[in-house]
């Protein structure tokens, strides 16, 4: 099994620890054999240990170290936004955080629609139950 | 408001002012009221002195010292109200008999306990007070501008003296167990008056007056830390 996510220039990765959790950030300069120079568009640019990141698929096309505004606009060629949302990880962790934010009024709503949608299944089931037995 | 107060003499350091003595003297416009006055400083006339009433000498002197204790001028003020719990907002309630309960908060009394209504008919919570300690405030709020409220206070929920009976003893059972488990009428119309703005006000918001039937318990995977009320 060969490695697919490797840790370059232009690698989209996200913060798994520390102050910067749950970021979008791009690896812009290796430091060394444990950090890189991360940067992203509302952060300054600052060092990372590779440990608190998680490498993504995403990779934009930048040269080594870039400027702000370089780099601003190579991520909106490449649509790191889009394809971070549309991706299985990416869409996870928007679902994630849309149920920690649930009140609970929308926790009760909630309850209510997965007893509705599981009556609803449950009488198309029976239903097709009948037809075979038959 | 007024704006602030301009300072004529500002502060340069601590003991030292900007203007001097003659030159405030000078700001405060005094010569021009010595003027308007004919160059003397008007005067109030001297106020008569109030007659002095002679005070009686005490007929009676007591023995010893009797210390008087330290007078105490503070006024309690009603419990300050969690940002959270603001009229109109459904409370679950915690402990009682109607624990896990969500239930509408109306108002704060002058006690400091909460002034609540289940409403009566959706979950069995009667007119009721409630410590905010006892409490989780929700974001969900109800609206409660048709309800008038003003008539109730802590004395309306406070227990109803009743007078002292003579020893009769035969009599003694029979009245008692007949007048204590009925609820006056006039209060069960306090409640129906409350309710029914509220009922009109909860129909408006779907599934509101189901979640309202609905008690509250913690389901396995639930972080109470971690959830958002």
């Amino acid at each position: 099994m060969p490695f697919k996510r490797f840790v370059e220039i232009g690698r989209v990765a996200l913060v798994n620890y520390g102050e910067d959790y749950g970021k979008l950030v791009v690896i812009v300069d290796v430091i060394d054999q444990n950090r890189a120079l991360v940067d992203s568009p509302d952060m300054v640019r600052s060092q990372m240990n590779f440990k608190r990141l998680s490498l993504t698929d995403i990779k934009i096309d930048i040269k080594r170290v870039p400027k702000k505004k370089v780099l601003v606009a190579a991520m909106e060629a490449a649509d790191v936004k889009g394809k971070w949302e549309k991706s299985s990880w990416g869409r996870k962790l928007i679902v994630q955080k849309r149920r920690a934010s649930l009140n609970d009024f929308d926790r009760f709503k909630l309850m209510i629609a997965k007893i509705k949608k599981a009556g609803v299944v449950r009488q198309e089931l029976a239903k097709l139950k009948k037809e075979t037995a038959s | 408001m007024a704006p602030k107060q301009k300072t004529r003499n500002p502060e340069l350091i601590p003991g030292v002012r900007k203007v001097s003595r003659s030159k405030m003297y000078h700001k405060r416009g005094l010569w021009a009221i010595k003027a308007k006055n004919g160059g003397k400083f008007p005067v109030h006339a001297k106020q008569e002195a109030a007659a002095v009433v002679e005070e009686k000498k005490p007929k009676f002197y007591p023995a010893d010292d009797i210390k008087k204790p330290l007078s105490n001028k503070r006024k309690p003020k009603p419990t300050k109200l969690r940002a959270s719990v603001t009229p109109g907002t459904v409370l679950i309630i915690l402990t009682g008999r109607f624990k896990g309960k969500r239930v509408v908060f109306l108002k704060q009394l002058t006690s400091g306990l909460l002034l609540i209504t289940g409403p009566y008919k959706v979950n069995g919570v009667p007119l009721r007070r409630v410590n905010q300690a006892y409490v989780i405030g929700t974001s969900t709020k109800v609206d409660i501008s048709g309800v008038d409220v003003s008539k109730f206070d802590d004395k309306y929920f406070g227990k109803q003296v009743e007078k002292k009976k003579k020893k009769g003893e035969t009599e003694f059972f029979e009245a008692d167990k007949q007048e204590k488990n009925t609820l006056p009428a006039e209060k069960k119309d306090d409640q129906k008056a409350v309710d029914a703005p509220l009922l009109k006000a909860l129909e408006s918001v779907p599934d509101l007056k189901a979640y309202l039937g609905a008690r509250f318990s913690l389901k396995a995977g639930m972080k109470p830390h971690e959830l958002v009320f």
